[in-house]
Parts: C-alpha cells; structure tokens; sequence
C-alpha cells in the first residue's frame, strides 16, 4: 500500500498539467508562458502540458491583474480544479497589479482572490523563471498534502535576505535559507552569489525594501520570485 | 478454467503496460519530429498515477459508470481477441464502450463535452463501417468470423486484401484520435472545445478512460497484425509499422474539420476502397 501511494505520488510530482489563465494580461507574460511550450524551452519534457481544462490541471497559472469583472471567473476556475493542486501567480501584474495598481479597475493582485503558491516576479518574467516556478509548485504542492518540506524563496543577489527578518538567535545573519529553516537545498537556487556578510545593518535593509516590489503579505507570499507555503 | 482466465488477466495487464509504452513513444517521438525533446517515455504511467491520486468530482454521478464500463469493454473486447474470439463480438463490444464514454460525455451539462460527445459519434458513424467491411475482407478469406480460424490460414491475409488494410489504416487513425481526424478529444485542440469528449471526465475516471485508450491501441494494432500472422516479425512489423505511420501522419497533417468529415466524400471513398477489395476477393 506503502508502495502504491509513494508511486501516486512519484506520478504527481512529474505530472504538473497547467492550466493558463489569462486574467487581463497585456500578451506579454502571455507569450513567455506559451514560449514554454516552443522546442526552445520545451517544457513537456517535465512532464508538464498546457491542459485547456480545469477540471483537468494541477497548477494554475495567472497572468495579468485581476479585476472585478473576471475575478469570480478566476474564482471559479480555481474551485473547478480537483485537489491537491497549485498557483503560479506570473508576472509583475498577477503579484500586485503591477503598474495598474491602485487604477479604479484594478482589484490587485491574484492573491486578492485565490491562494498563490510561487509567485514569478518580472514583466515579463523570462521562459526559465515560469518555468522553474511551475516545478516550484509542485513542490509547494507536495508541502501542501504533508510529503516534504515548503520550498524557500529563490533569492536574486538585489533581494533583501529573509533570513534577517528572523531574530539573531534563530539564524546566522548571513543565512540565505528559508525563515521555516527546512528550504531546499540551494544547488538550484546557487546561481545568485551569496551576499556580502556585512553588506547593511537588518533594520537598513528592511526598511530600504521597495513596498511596490512584493504584494503586501497577506498569507502566502514569503517575498518577490518565492515560495510560500499556502493555507491548502 | 481458472488458469486460462488467470492468463488473460496477466495478457490484459501486460497489454496495458504495452499500450502505455506505446503512448510514451508516441509523445516523445511527436516531440523529436518537432525538434523538441519530449517526455520520459513512462510519462503516460506517471500521469494516470497522478489522475488516480486526484480528488474525484464528477458533475453527474453517471459519469462514474460510464468510465468503468468503457474500460471494461475495452478490456473484455480485447480478452477476446487474446482468446481467438469473435471478431464481429469485438466490434460491437468495442462500439459498446464508446457508447458509453459519449454517454457519460452526453449526461452533463457541459456545452464542450456535448460538441465533443456529437463529433464522436460522427467518428463512430464513419469507422463502424470501415471496420465492419474490414473484418467481412477477413472472414471472406478465412471462412468464419473467428480470430482462431485466421491462425489456421496457410497464407498471411494482406496480399489478399491490401485496399482493405489501407482502410483499416483509416479506421486507425480516427479511433487512436490522430490527426487529421482528432477533433472530438484531442489534448491539442483545446482552443476550440477544450478536451471536448473528455472534458467532464476528471481524476480518477479520466485515468480509467486513459487506460482503456492503451488497450484499444492494442487491440487495434493487434487486428493489424492479424493480416500476416503466419510469423511473428510480420505481425510486429505490421503493428509497429501501422503505429509509426500513425505518428507521422498525426505530426503531417493538420487537425480537418468534422465537416470535411461527413460532407466530402472521404468515408465513402474509403468505404469503396475495402468494397472493391471484397469484389475481388468475391470474385476471385
């Protein structure tokens, strides 16, 4: 039984079928999500297919801000998708509303309507960022049903270090891992140099952070290009 | 009595695991023809483990038996044909499991599952008849429905009835979904109707359909193989010759409408083509 379960759950990590949603996106997050699909980035080769159905995918995939009229629509082809399944919030616009933030159209970002899983910072974000964002998910789906543990957030060497936001005595100052402290193991995530260990004193730095760079935090999103552990 | 139903359970098993196989080679093949790099060839296996895995919904309870009814005539038409049954028996059991999925497809409420269950039966409409003609080729030269007898023929069956078997190709084509005739549940037509005939079926009940899909693509590349049973090579390059020709036809073609389908005259030409084979075998 043992067996039978460990292979279902061998199938769904290697399965993710996406579903894109467009959610008033202008094309260009669009188009580096399908260039995904192109013999450049190919990302059948996970395993991953570009399912047109809910009722068919495991990880949604948003782009583009969310506004009243499409919201329940976003809603709705949410509650449609079968469990255990994932979001990917893509884009600049999907994560906060980007530059139409604040407009009076424009409720926010996906967070504002559906818990998001990865969040995939750019605009638009390049075909690898999705990408590794969609294998993010899984993971963060295999945390959501209980097997293994929440992958952290993919630091860039510009982002402020999660690990000061923690107290001194939980961590080295320096630490780039997870503020859980069970983040995956940073082989993937090494291709950012590893900051100076004394760059800024923590309080500089935090406040330093740019507000528009990261939704406002509500449940989900441990920072920009991270991946948080959602409610399930 | 046990042992030989034990031993159709083993066939049907390993048939499965064939078609599955199958499906992987299929996908990673597509990809190489469209310099992509494509799936692992397991990746069929790892998705129905996925589906199985999935929380079940279904919109309309009837969903359910649909499924496990068409996986179960699927596999029940292809123990016949592992025990040298009936063809026309397979024929209508095989009709009878995709009754069941367009039914199951019909009895909710969904507009692309009702596009995809009618174009379906259009399908079924144009390749019932095909198959009909083929298996009639077959007996005509063997002198009895049964799959037993053809084995008991001297001769391989194909330089007899080769129109026939270029309309067998036909039929192929339509019930393996490939291009140019995929456009009741194709998983690339999904800009026009979504997953049309599977649409509805979601989790667990879109794995059983799955896996009924790889023993029908046995059991169709198995009444391939059955046109030049006298060795085993021929039948292996028969079946695997019809299945390569399928993929390369699938990445040449593009998707047609089902217009073309019923309006032109292409079924009744390929009609016709196995017609004129059976005048020749009638009057030779």
């Amino acid at each position: 039984m043992d067996i039978f379960r460990n292979l279902l759950h061998h199938g769904r990590m290697k399965s993710p079928w996406f579903l894109h949603f467009d959610c008033g996106s202008c094309n260009g997050c669009d188009i580096e999500t399908l260039a995904c699909l192109t013999p450049r980035y190919d990302v059948e080769r996970f395993g991953a297919v570009n399912i047109g159905n809910p009722k068919h995918a495991d990880v949604l995939l948003v782009t583009g801000t969310v506004n009243p009229r499409n919201r329940l629509v976003l809603r709705q082809i949410f509650d449609q998708m079968p469990s255990p399944k994932a979001v990917v919030a893509v884009g600049a616009c999907s994560l906060s509303g980007g530059v139409f933030r604040g407009a009076y159209n424009v409720v926010g970002g996906v967070h504002e309507v559906i818990p998001v899983d990865v969040s995939v910072p750019g605009c638009p974000p390049r075909p690898e960022a999705i990408i590794d964002g969609l294998l993010e998910a899984m993971a963060a789906m295999a945390a959501k049903i209980g097997r293994g543990p929440a992958p952290g957030p993919t630091l860039m060497p510009w982002d402020p270090d999660p690990g000061r936001e923690e107290p001194a005595s939980a961590r080295p100052p320096d630490s780039r891992a997870a503020p859980d402290g069970n983040g995956k193991a940073p082989e993937e995530r090494g291709t950012a140099p590893a900051p100076a260990p004394d760059a800024s004193p923590p309080v500089a730095e935090d406040s330093g952070r740019d507000p528009d760079a990261r939704p406002p935090d509500g449940h989900d999103q441990a920072g920009p290009g991270s991946a948080g552990t959602a409610a399930g | 009595m046990t042992l030989p139903i034990i031993g159709t359970l083993a066939c049907l098993v390993l048939a499965a695991f064939t078609g599955g196989l199958l499906g992987g080679i299929d996908r990673r093949l597509t990809a190489r023809l469209q310099s992509r790099q494509g799936p692992p060839i397991l990746q069929p296996f790892l998705d129905v483990a996925k589906l199985l895995g999935k929380t079940p919904s279904v919109t309309n309870a009837w969903i359910v038996p649909c499924a496990i009814l068409t996986l179960a005539s699927t596999a029940v038409a292809l123990a016949i044909l592992l025990r040298g049954g009936d063809l026309l028996l397979i024929l209508f059991v095989l009709a009878a499991g995709a009754v069941f999925q367009t039914a199951g497809a019909l009895c909710v409420p969904s507009p692309y599952s009702h596009l995809g269950a009618h174009r379906e039966l259009l399908l079924m409409l144009v390749h019932e008849p095909i198959l009909i003609l083929v298996f009639t080729g077959i007996a005509m030269c063997t002198g009895s429905f049964s799959v037993a007898d053809v084995f008991r023929e001297q001769a391989p069956l194909l330089p007899r009835m080769p129109l026939c078997f270029l309309a067998l190709g036909y039929a192929l084509t339509i019930r393996l979904r490939k291009s140019p005739f995929d456009f009741a549940a194709s998983p690339h037509a999904h800009q026009e109707l979504v997953r049309g005939l599977l649409t509805e079926y979601a989790g667990p009940y879109l794995a059983l359909l799955e896996i009924a899909h790889w023993l029908e693509t046995v059991l169709l590349l198995g009444v391939c193989a059955l046109l030049w049973h006298t060795s085993l090579l021929g039948m292996a390059m028969l079946a695997l010759g019809s299945f390569l020709a399928e993929i390369l036809l699938d990445n040449a073609t593009a998707r047609l409408t089902w217009q073309w389908m019923v309006r032109r005259m292409s079924p009744l030409a390929v009609m016709g083509l196995a017609l004129v084979n059976l005048l020749w075998l009638y009057v030779a």
